[in-house]
């Protein structure tokens, strides 16, 4: 399926996703060269909804590879099964086949787990392969990446070559834990995205929100930005704009002029260290909510 | 706008690109060019978007797109020239040696001629040049405030890249020896257990991989070290070049984030580059704030669990003490371990009395003097023991 580009925002805001019409250019272009989109930002501003969005624009399914240090290809790529391979051994050397024969058998497709890099490029529609944190992996492991990102094909010793069946729709994320090679990041479309600004971060509210009022997505989107301006350690991302609109929504606040009070205690979903916390004293939030509202 | 037309701009658009620095190669303009026949090219306001996303690669790129852009596309007159200075253009000259490249001596605040001490090592001594051993060990024994010759000046600096150099190998090596098998390869094992009917007799062991140690110096280029500074840039570049991991800081009122310049192929350019942004004379020096930047936007991505923080300073600091003992707790708890290399304590009767040393002791690993070559060196065992 092809997508025209105007027509991806419209289709991403239908399965929930906000998008500013960069990011919909962006994916557009990711369709249309047929590369992979690099998207970097701070942690919380919805990189990994991307890759979830653009799975259900396209009716794909999403694999997703969330890496971590020391993640390796028995843990991206494929894995034997092991318990079975033994049985195996075990029952047909009672029948009294050999050994030849044996290994042929129990390195066969039956007996290979397929892990997220596999499962993507054997799919029979294409699916949206989402490498998450990207960053966290080692160099080597970006090193095969990248050969996979560019020839989808990957060999296993005792199999053989797999060649793609179809080449996946690949959404990388980073957070900028480490530098990433230069070889990658030119493989790759590239797309830097911020904090939503107010207008955009209320439509989100009220997109995941259900029955929230305007104006109170509106205050809490401006609450949430002046917030992010002071000087906190862990600033608070999409997600936990979402969580604190909930919280109020729940609390049935109508508008936050009205309940300074509530406004600070619940400001705990927006503030996770014991630090920033402390810094947004009852008087910061409170000159903060005279400044927004 | 008519194809051929565009092509030609177009080319023109990515050699401006190419001269503000950015990677721009030949996949990248076909894939431009696509991109201008499509019906993305209709609009500007869905153009540069494209355009943005094909061109960039990092972060820095994709803030100076923007200027790029509207002044390559929008502005008439600016179409030759670069429109953001600071990258020069790709030099093709061959990578020069380390201790060819001649330094700006006035910049680092050398002084470009000064009575030489009388330690019985000038050329009419007879000896001194041919003997490249003794030579070296006295110029690795010598204060480095002490050597003046150019000549001198060359070889320490060639000694302490090459010194950077055998502490990574020396590194390397004890990581490999220290390699042994914590869980079993399940793959390997099985395989071999074929041809004993499957009982696993050969083991196949999975060897552990030791990340290699992260190097991050922060070195202080304020006043009260210039006697120092020249050394320890080439020192900074020996280490940017030599570790695969290793990022360098220099600071004195202001903390600028100088690998980049450091990774330039030509030595002479890199130098340069780095004593322009080494200027700090008469600021004085924010430990400190230089300290709580480093905290706020690079601890986060240059930091991880096996990095060495090195900072290269003699304490003294004109901001405030308590600021100071902060961000160095904060680092503490970011980093396996802080070393503090100071060359004063090589001085005779030197205390660490300074209010901003005082104030950093205690986070401090490890306090070390760095007024020669010799005190250098005998940090490596200690590194690899991290």
């Amino acid at each position: 399926m092809t997508l025209k580009r105007d027509e991806i925002s419209d289709q991403l805001a239908a399965v929930g996703y906000v998008a500013d019409r960069d990011i919909a250019t962006a994916l557009w272009l990711m369709e249309f060269l047929k590369r992979p989109l690099l998207l970097e930002g701070e942690a919380g501003v919805g990189k990994t909804e991307v890759g979830k969005a653009l799975a259900s624009v396209h009716g794909a399914e999403l694999i997703r590879l969330q890496c971590y240090e020391g993640l390796d290809q028995n843990a991206a790529l494929y894995e034997w099964n092991y318990q079975r391979q033994l049985l195996a051994i075990k029952t047909r050397e009672g029948v009294g086949e050999n050994a030849d024969a044996i290994e042929e058998h129990i390195f066969s497709e039956k007996y290979l787990l397929e892990r997220p890099l596999l499962a993507a490029i054997r799919r029979a529609d294409p699916p949206v392969l989402l490498i998450d944190e990207v960053d966290r992996a080692d160099e080597e492991f970006e090193a095969f990446l990248l050969e996979l990102l560019s020839d989808f094909q990957v060999s296993i010793p005792e199999l053989g070559t797999i060649k793609a069946t179809s080449i996946p729709r690949v959404v990388l994320t980073s957070n900028g834990t480490r530098e990433l090679s230069d070889a990658l990041r030119r493989r790759c479309l590239y797309h830097y995205i911020d904090f939503p600004e107010v207008d955009r971060e209320a439509k989100i509210i009220l997109s995941r929100t259900p029955g929230i009022d305007t104006t109170l997505a509106l205050q809490i989107a401006r609450m949430v930005e002046a917030v992010r301006k002071e000087d906190l350690r862990k600033v608070p991302g999409v997600a936990e704009t979402l969580d604190w609109a909930a919280t109020l929504a729940g609390l049935e606040i109508q508008d936050l002029r009205q309940e300074p009070e509530t406004v600070y205690e619940t400001m705990i979903c927006l503030l996770k260290t014991h630090e920033d916390r402390s810094r947004l004293t009852r008087e910061v939030s409170a000159r903060l909510l005279g400044r927004v509202a | 706008m008519e194809l051929s037309n565009a092509r030609r701009r177009l080319a023109g658009f990515s050699r401006t690109l190419r001269d503000n620095g950015f990677r721009v190669g030949i996949a990248e303009t076909r894939d431009a060019l696509a991109v201008l026949a499509s019906p993305a090219a209709l609009r500007a306001s869905s153009l540069k978007p494209a355009l943005r996303a094909l061109f960039c690669a990092s972060h820095s790129d994709w803030e100076r797109f923007d200027d790029i852009f509207d002044a390559f596309w929008r502005g008439r007159d600016m179409r030759q020239r670069p429109i953001i200075s600071g990258v020069p253009a790709a030099s093709h000259a061959p990578a020069r040696r380390l201790a060819e490249a001649q330094l700006p001596n006035e910049a680092l605040g050398l002084p470009d001629r000064v009575e030489r001490h009388g330690d019985g090592d000038s050329p009419a001594d007879g000896r001194s040049r041919r003997d490249g051993a003794s030579r070296a060990e006295n110029l690795a024994a010598s204060d480095l405030r002490h050597i003046v010759d150019p000549d001198d000046i060359a070889a320490t600096q060639a000694l302490a890249a090459r010194l950077a150099r055998v502490m990574r190998a020396r590194l390397v090596r004890r990581q490999q020896i220290r390699r042994r098998g914590r869980r079993l390869d399940l793959r390997r094992t099985i395989h071999r257990s074929i041809s004993y009917g499957g009982t696993p007799v050969d083991l196949t062991w999975r060897h552990p991989k030791i990340k290699p140690l992260r190097l991050v110096v922060l070195l202080d280029a304020s006043g009260s070290m210039s006697l120092y500074t020249a050394f320890f840039v080439r020192f900074l570049h020996g280490v940017v070049d030599a570790f695969r991991e290793a990022e360098a800081f220099v600071f004195h009122t202001r903390l600028a984030h100088v690998s980049p310049s450091l990774r330039d192929r030509d030595v002479t350019r890199a130098v340069e580059k780095l004593s322009l942004m080494a200027q700090g004379i008469g600021g004085g020096t924010r430990i400190g704030d230089s300290l709580a930047t480093f905290n706020r936007w690079h601890a986060r991505r240059v930091i991880n669990s096996r990095t060495a923080l090195m900072i290269v300073s003699d304490g003294y600091d004109t901001g405030e003490p308590g600021q100071l003992s902060e961000e160095m707790r904060r680092l503490r708890r970011r980093c396996r371990k802080i070393i503090w290399l100071n060359p004063l304590i090589g001085w005779r009767d030197y205390s660490p009395q300074a209010r901003g040393m005082q104030a950093a002791l205690p986070y401090v690993d490890l306090f070390a003097p760095a007024h020669n070559l010799a005190s250098l060196a005998a940090l490596e065992p200690y590194l690899a023991r991290i």
